[in-house]
């Protein structure tokens, strides 16, 4: 009775909204457990003892380090400022000194250390000289400029740096879509923003909307937040081009590609960003700091937080980045019990913390104390049926069913046939499954094995043409030498080549049949006069074995009856070295030399340059 | 550890089958209506065969028999078997068809989750190719039947074969309309002189047609409980009723029409049960109505063109070898990509 009630809702509910709204295929609805957090608002925490700030916040490149233990810091003042293409500057959140700048765990799922810049607060919180900038007035190479030094990444928890999607290679954007579905359960940071700061994100909007030219903008909300609903409805009253579309409850909405859809009915292609088709999505958080960065001249150096679960009092927190975890979770009054683990992002893709030491980063939108009793381990699981829930539900509409298939079975051609790096590793077909079939794990295990496959095959691919190109050059030094040694010998023994000997050799070597012919002819009447001799040699032997070479010079020599043994091995001898001479000119001549070189060196170029694009590109995905 | 995600929502494989046997009761029940309780001693036979034949091979597998045994997938290929089997056939009938069902079909393959065939249809089929005469022996709907069986005469006939005295085979048993269907018209009768005797209900068979209504119903609950997708039994019933229909209207004579198909023999259990069977069955949406189609259009054939009366069961485990095929080319169009 009550699954037919929500079936007659959701058809309501659809045809109300059907006329703006996309629907995707599949998604889930998970309980929000939203209310949690978000009847409290947005509390300051109280400055740490200690900031433990990881360069590495972002995705891309390390920034360049600027300060040495030691040195005094004002709140604002740059740590660490960008280096190469994708990459982002780091602040510091507070007045203090660096005290140390060594390695610590960073909250990865790897649990591995990176590099860190310690800060111990004076407790003046005191700002650096803030520069607000005159936006409307600055061209957009120097508004990027600053933006780089801004520190300002995607806070929607894929923390690409800002910058490069606000000028660089965004040309002909038409609309712009701000990203405030927070579609995972728990995570109500953005809901709050938008309660508290409306204002401030519309002011965002309009500075985003200005630099990138866009004409609109939609800003995509789910409808279990009617409180930010009316709040950014309020604020942008004025601003006849924003337009506030709110898109039912489904997770995961606030997937950029799907909520893309959800809005415009546009499916971004396969391989394509969506900047391709004048489209960039921001989610809000990122909005807020672009417009506190250009208009107070603040850098990103805190983030809202959802911190929640198993702790006292969830409330959402303004963190400074570098915060450590338990700071954050004493705030929220700490936590119930002791058997209780971290999760940072939601309970859909979040990962587990590495440790309770670690510190709040730019990428830091939900900290959840979770237990065992909120998120029981799944029970052992049982084969697939083949029901297909998991495509049912899937958001890309992907075959989940005959993926876990080939993960499992090792079969990564066939996985990548069915699209397998299209999934966005949403969790929906794992969280559907009857058999409780960890299937996401089945395909991050794929996808992580055809990475590495194909770094391994690219790496080959590098090392054969590398070893190509020594080959090459062994063979052209050999060559060089023999040319020395040949010019030697032609200075030493004039007489030996004659002119129309040294033709007739060219000829055999235009034709191979001659040669073949005259070698064989040559050989015979080796043999004949041989026979005539009294003995044989070792070298004889030898010589009639190598004599396929066509050799002006030993049939020369072989036609003259040899009258005793020792001239026999002289002319053997002699016969050799021309032979080798010869077959080192015919392998490889000057010219083929020159030809292999370049284009070798040039094989190796172009490799080395889609290196470091492929480095690039995996290194900057997913910058919605 | 977890890792994501954390959060899960689904009903276990156990629930699942359970409530695939939840369906099954109003079908069971009006069985045991319709031709008597003796349905409940087959039923009975064949999960406890299936039962212990599963524990047997998981244990020689080495694979956790509680947990299987639970999982109660044996039970729904037992009663599936069972309902499709004449009842009063012999012990060792359901016996042996249960045990090549649950230990040939399923456990040699792999277990659940691993058969390419529908177990149930394989032990059908193994039976209906071996032992022809009993196969085809069903009995005559009790209000059809010139002598009433007890509830104890069923159990002795399964058991031991032997009748009560007084009681002739002929008494308890008669033709199925689908048989008798076929017999006649090859007798140059016409389809409306057939229908018109007793052994003919309202739409099907006198009795049975019941059966089918009840297996509707618990079809849609499961559609409603989302166990099955509307995809399989859809496109099996619209296919099947419309192949009659074009036949039935051009030589009404000679073809009966599409009720008689869809309420006779087990066109339900199959529409709603036996081709929903998700191991053997397709996964795209698309496949599922190919094959659905495909099952209705080869039982259709094998009804008025084969030499058995009613053709699901082949129907089925010929349309279970074009699984790969049909899901290999239905596969969905991935989100941006092209076709």
């Amino acid at each position: 009775m009550n699954a037919i009630i929500q079936f007659l809702k959701r058809l309501s509910s659809d045809a109300h909204t059907s006329e703006q709204i996309h629907k995707f295929h599949g998604g889930i609805h998970p309980e929000g457990h939203k209310a949690l957090s978000n009847l409290r608002p947005i509390a300051k925490l109280t400055l740490p003892e200690k900031l433990t700030i990881p360069l590495r916040q972002h995705i891309g490149y390390i920034p360049k380090i600027k300060v040495q233990v030691g040195d005094r810091l004002l709140k604002g003042q740059l740590i660490a400022e960008a280096e190469g293409g994708v990459s982002a500057a780091i602040h510091a959140p507070t007045s203090g000194t660096v005290s140390a700048i060594a390695e610590a765990i960073i909250p990865h799922p790897s649990g591995l250390p990176d590099i860190c810049v310690t800060l111990t607060p004076d407790g003046k919180d005191e700002w650096t000289p803030l520069q607000p900038l005159d936006w409307r007035n600055m061209s957009l190479a120097e508004i990027n400029a600053k933006l780089r030094i801004s520190g300002i990444v995607g806070l929607g928890g894929a923390t690409f740096p800002a910058h490069i999607k606000l000028v660089d290679g965004t040309p002909n954007i038409h609309t712009l879509i701000i990203n405030a579905a927070e579609c995972e359960p728990y995570i109500t940071c953005d809901d709050m923003l938008m309660r508290e700061y409306s204002d401030e994100i519309i002011q965002g909007i309009e500075i985003v909307k200005h630099l990138l030219g866009a004409k609109k903008t939609i800003l995509g909300i789910e409808d279990n937040k009617p409180e930010a609903i009316q709040a950014m409805s309020n604020a942008c009253k004025a601003q006849p081009d924003i337009a506030i579309k709110v898109v039912p409850t489904l997770y995961p909405s606030g997937d950029a590609r799907r909520l893309i859809h959800l809005l415009l009915g546009v499916e971004v292609p396969h391989l394509k960003r969506s900047t391709e088709l004048g489209i960039q999505v921001f989610n809000v958080a990122t909005i807020r700091s672009i417009y506190r960065y250009l208009t107070y001249g603040e850098p990103s150096i805190s983030r809202v937080v959802t911190m929640t679960g198993n702790v006292n009092s969830a409330q959402n927190f303004e963190v400074l980045f570098g915060t450590p975890l338990m700071h954050l979770v004493a705030a929220a009054g700490g936590t119930k019990s002791d058997d209780t683990y971290f999760i940072m992002g939601g309970p859909m893709m979040g990962f587990n913390l590495p440790s309770k030491d670690v510190p709040i980063t730019k990428a830091a939108n939900c900290i959840i104390a979770a237990t065992d009793a909120m998120f029981a381990p799944p029970p052992a699981a049982m084969p697939c049926i083949r029901c297909t829930r998991c495509a049912d539900a899937c958001p890309v509409n992907l075959q989940p069913q005959e993926l876990y298939w080939f993960a499992k079975s090792d079969n990564f051609e066939k996985a990548r046939d069915y699209q397998l790096f299209d999934c966005i590793e949403c969790g929906c077909c794992t969280y559907v499954c009857p058999s409780n079939i960890p299937l996401v794990q089945y395909y991050r295990y794929a996808k992580s094995e055809i990475i590495a496959a194909d770094k391994a095959k690219e790496a080959a691919d590098v090392a054969r043409e590398r070893n190509e190109f020594r080959l090459a050059r062994i063979e052209r030094e050999k060559l060089e030498r023999a040319q020395k040694h040949a010019e030697r010998a032609a200075g030493a023994k004039k007489e030996a080549p004659k002119p129309e000997e040294l033709a007739e050799k060219h000829q055999d070597d235009t034709s191979d049949q001659d040669a073949k012919k005259a070698a064989i002819a040559a050989a015979i009447a080796r043999a004949k006069a041989l026979k005539t001799a009294e003995a044989e040699s070792g070298a004889n032997k030898q010589t009639q074995n190598t004599a396929k070479q066509p050799e002006k010079q030993t049939k020369g020599t072989s036609e003259q009856p040899a009258q005793d043994k020792q001239a026999l091995i002289a002319a053997a001898i002699e016969r050799a070295k021309a032979q080798k001479l010869a077959a080192a000119e015919k392998s490889l001549t000057p010219k083929n030399v020159e030809k292999v070189n370049p284009a070798v060196e040039a094989e190796i170029k172009k490799i080395d340059e889609i290196r470091e694009k492929v480095k690039m590109t995996t290194e900057s995905q997913t910058p919605e | 550890m977890n890792s994501s995600p954390y959060v899960t929502n689904a009903p276990t494989v156990t629930l699942i089958m359970l409530k695939v046997l939840l369906a099954l009761v109003p079908g069971i029940a009006a069985y045991a209506w319709i031709y008597g309780t003796g349905i409940f001693i087959t039923l009975g036979l064949a999960t406890v065969t299936a039962l212990i034949t599963e524990a047997i091979f998981l244990k020689i597998r080495q694979r956790p028999v509680a947990t299987h045994l639970f999982d109660l997938s044996a039970i729904v290929t037992a009663w599936l078997l069972a309902l499709a089997l004449p009842l009063f056939a012999p012990w060792w009938i359901v016996v042996l068809g249960t045990f090549f069902a649950i230990a040939i079909a399923k456990q040699l393959y792999g277990g659940l989750g691993y058969n390419p065939f529908n177990p149930a249809m394989i032990g059908y089929a193994a039976l209906l190719i071996s032992f022809p005469a009993i196969m085809t022996k069903w009995p005559a709907p009790l209000v059809l039947a010139s002598a009433q069986l007890g509830f104890t005469d069923q159990f002795n006939l399964i058991f031991t074969g032997i009748l009560p005295p007084g009681i002739q085979l002929d008494a308890i048993t008669s033709a199925t309309p689908l048989d008798y269907l076929k017999t006649q018209l090859m007798l140059k009768h016409s389809v409306a002189e057939i229908s018109s005797t007793a052994i003919f209900g309202q739409w099907g068979a006198k009795g049975s047609e019941l059966v089918s209504v009840a297996y509707l119903l618990g079809g849609l609950y499961l559609i409603q409980q989302r166990i099955i997708s509307w995809h399989l039994p859809t496109a099996f019933i619209t296919t099947l009723a419309l192949i009659a229909l074009v036949f039935n209207l051009l030589h009404p004579a000679q073809y009966i029409d599409p009720m008689f198909h869809l309420t006779s023999g087990a066109a339900m259990l199959c529409a709603f049960f036996i081709i929903t069977d998700p191991v053997s069955g397709p996964t795209t949406p698309r496949g599922k109505l190919y094959f659905a189609a495909g099952v209705a259009i080869i039982t259709y054939l094998i009804r008025v063109y084969g030499g058995y009366p009613d053709g699901v069961a082949f129907a089925v485990l010929l349309m279970n070898m074009c699984v790969p095929l049909i899901d290999a080319y239905t596969k969905p169009r991935v989100f941006g990509h092209q076709n």
